[in-house]
């Protein structure tokens, strides 16, 4: 490979990087909202699917009555899903206090059956998938040489980089809200003697892991691919919980953990599409593995928020 | 309270997702004759009912004895797919053996690679204390990435390049219980491992243990039980009886490996270890009962036009709606006479 070649393959390989990082960083601060309350959202995976679809079925109904922000209709739907599933959730996990990890898992079962219902009974079996136009990418410094395809990105991706990684950073670690969060995380009786309303933050880091959760999904049906297909979230929601961990519950780290798991799937489309015969499943699979290694290592060290899976109860 | 508790969560269960009925603009009555009772009616779709309830029996009762012993084990799916690959790997060089010793191998293949699957968190839980929820559900991505490999690379089918694996031996393929049907062997070696899960942890010493580590695992220790020793157990005696699940399902029914061979029956099983309250016994029925699920929606898609994923929202809900109603276990009913 010449070195212009070269230089043009880590470019577009950046590039397509961030593209596929947008949603695992949407959904994976959406989970450490929630879990730095001492939530495990396991709905994660379904919630993606549920507003990949919501946000899909949405626009494509705007964009066929001929609404020009049909585009935009798809995503507010798609938060308002992602929105109410958190509820349930937050009734489930945190007003009756249920098994957190067995509601999640709940909760996702639900969403994929909903939104597979949905698919099935908005749209029919049909034998060619249905497509929107989706979003277009845009380019705010347009003829940069050399770094054009990579500053080429959607506006979501463009939000989720240098708007929500910075406003959560400054959320959880400067705002009032922020600090009771992690108080009620860490140690809810504490939080509860000290005037905060556990249930309440509680409500409120669910709500907004769930809408973040809803984007992440709605980004791939509305800008990656304008189409919705039974696949398409195929464990992104999973690979976001072990992010979680591997960025120690932080969202700046979570931005690079995000980027790098983002790279390995990156690499491993050019590398399929480039014909190399290297099983892209090791590529895959090496996000879970280092993240299972990453705990093995830290062991009890590990910064788990204290009330981490335990429901709280006021005596 | 133990037998009306389940029975109210699918009432309530049938009455919510009537909503979703409606929406299609059938009759929920109708539907609802359609999921519990036409199934029933024909002896093909009632032997049907009892396949598709064979992996369950086995996951259900992986998870109910993981989840009654403290282990909260939420990788079954992982596990079943490990003891498919196993099975197949097995299955497929029993070419010069008999039944009698080639059926026994695979399976055992298939439980013994269920309890390797499981053996890394269950050893960081209790060797280093990491919580196993996230690394068993982890497990199960990896496991179906290594199921694609697989199917993409060495047992990918020679003749039609399907990412499908070539057949097991025929003496590896478990006997038929009723002739041209697809009920097998499985079902009865599933009912066994229930029963005896069932006498272990009810009659047995080590059930008490089990039990008492999964309840209070700090007086379990003060009364000298070792903790860790029995949720090892618990979790590779999980493991296992999800990896026999996988290889009854590749040995009775595909024959080969498809990357869809389980399809969330792990998944399911945490379904039918919670309406079971737990129970080995009860997971019969429960088991019976999404088996019926799965059958009837079949039929109410056929018969009425209702998306087959109604099967799929039922389960779900039932799931949540009976982890709900369990709180009312803690109540007693009691009849009163009010003073005059």
């Amino acid at each position: 490979m010449s070195e212009a070649s070269l230089l043009a393959f880590l470019v577009g390989l950046l590039a397509a990087t961030l593209r596929v990082a947008t949603p695992l960083l949407y959904a994976t601060i959406g989970e450490v909202y929630s879990e730095r309350s001492g939530v495990l959202n396991l709905g994660i995976e379904g919630v993606m699917f549920l507003g990949a679809f919501v946000g899909f079925a949405a626009a494509a109904q705007a964009e066929a009555a001929g609404w020009g922000a049909y585009l935009w209709v798809g995503l507010v739907a798609a938060m308002i899903s992602g929105l109410l599933m958190a509820l349930l959730m937050a009734l489930l996990s945190v007003t009756l206090g249920l098994n957190q990890h067995v509601a999640g898992l709940g909760i996702t079962l639900l969403c994929t059956g909903l939104a597979m219902f949905g698919f099935r009974l908005v749209f029919g079996e049909r034998p060619v998938l249905p497509r929107i136009s989706p979003f277009s990418q845009l380019n705010p410094f347009p003829g940069t040489p050399i770094l054009d395809p990579l500053l080429n990105q959607y506006l979501l991706t463009y939000l989720a980089f240098l708007v929500l990684v910075p406003a959560s950073v400054w959320v959880l670690y400067h705002s009032n809200f922020g600090l009771q969060l992690r108080a009620v995380g860490e140690n809810p009786e504490a939080a509860d003697a000290a005037g905060i309303n556990v249930f309440r933050i509680r409500y409120a880091a669910l709500a907004i892991s769930g809408v973040l959760m809803a984007l992440g999904g709605a980004f791939l049906s509305l800008a990656q691919l304008g189409a919705f297909s039974p696949g398409i979230v195929a464990g992104r929601g999973w690979v976001c919980i072990a992010l979680v961990i591997f960025a120690r519950w932080d969202p700046l780290r979570a931005m690079f953990g995000a980027l790098l798991f983002g790279g390995m799937f990156a690499l491993q489309l050019r590398l399929q599409t480039q014909g190399f015969q290297l099983p892209y499943e090791v590529l895959l699979a090496l996000p879970y593995l280092v993240t299972i290694l990453a705990l093995a290592v830290a062991g009890r060290h590990a910064p788990y928020p204290g009330a981490y899976l335990k429901p709280y109860r006021r005596e | 309270m133990r037998v009306i508790l389940p029975i109210l969560a699918v009432i309530i269960t049938f009455a919510l997702t009537s909503a979703l009925v409606l929406m299609v603009g059938a009759s929920p009555l109708e539907a609802y004759y359609h999921f519990l009772v036409e199934p029933l009616s024909s002896r093909v779709s009632a032997v049907e009912v009892l396949v598709k309830a064979t992996p369950l029996l086995l996951t259900g009762a992986a998870v109910a004895v993981a989840f009654s012993g403290g282990f909260w084990n939420i990788g079954a799916e992982g596990q079943f797919l490990a003891g498919a690959v196993a099975a197949t790997a097995i299955g497929l060089n029993m070419h010069s053996l008999p039944p009698a010793v080639a059926v026994p191998l695979t399976l055992i293949g298939g439980v013994a690679a269920g309890m390797a699957w499981v053996a890394t968190p269950a050893l960081m839980k209790t060797r280093l204390g990491i919580d196993e929820v996230v690394t068993t559900l982890l497990l199960n991505s990896v496991a179906l990435l290594a199921v694609s490999a697989l199917l993409n690379g060495p047992w990918r089918d020679p003749i039609s390049q399907w990412p499908q694996s070539p057949d097991i031996a025929a003496a590896a393929i478990l006997p038929k219980l009723i002739p041209r049907s697809r009920l097998h062997l499985g079902f009865l070696l599933a009912i066994l491992v229930v029963a005896a899960l069932g006498f272990v942890l009810s009659r047995t010493a080590f059930g008490v243990r089990l039990r008492a580590a999964g309840m209070e695992p700090d007086a379990a220790r003060f009364a000298g039980i070792q903790v860790g020793r029995v949720m090892l157990t618990t979790a590779l005696l999980s493991g296992g009886i999800a990896g026999l699940a996988g290889a009854i399902e590749v040995a009775g029914i595909h024959y080969h490996l498809i990357e869809a061979i389980s399809g969330g029956h792990g998944y399911t099983g945490i379904v039918i270890a919670t309406l079971s309250g737990l129970n080995p016994w009860a997971v019969v029925p429960a088991a019976l009962f999404i088996g019926l699920i799965d059958t009837g929606s079949q039929t109410v898609s056929r018969a009425l036009g209702v998306p087959v994923y109604l099967g799929e929202v039922i389960q779900a809900t039932l799931l949540l709606v009976t982890l709900a109603v369990l709180l009312l276990q803690h109540y007693r009913i009691r009849w009163e006479r009010r003073a005059a």
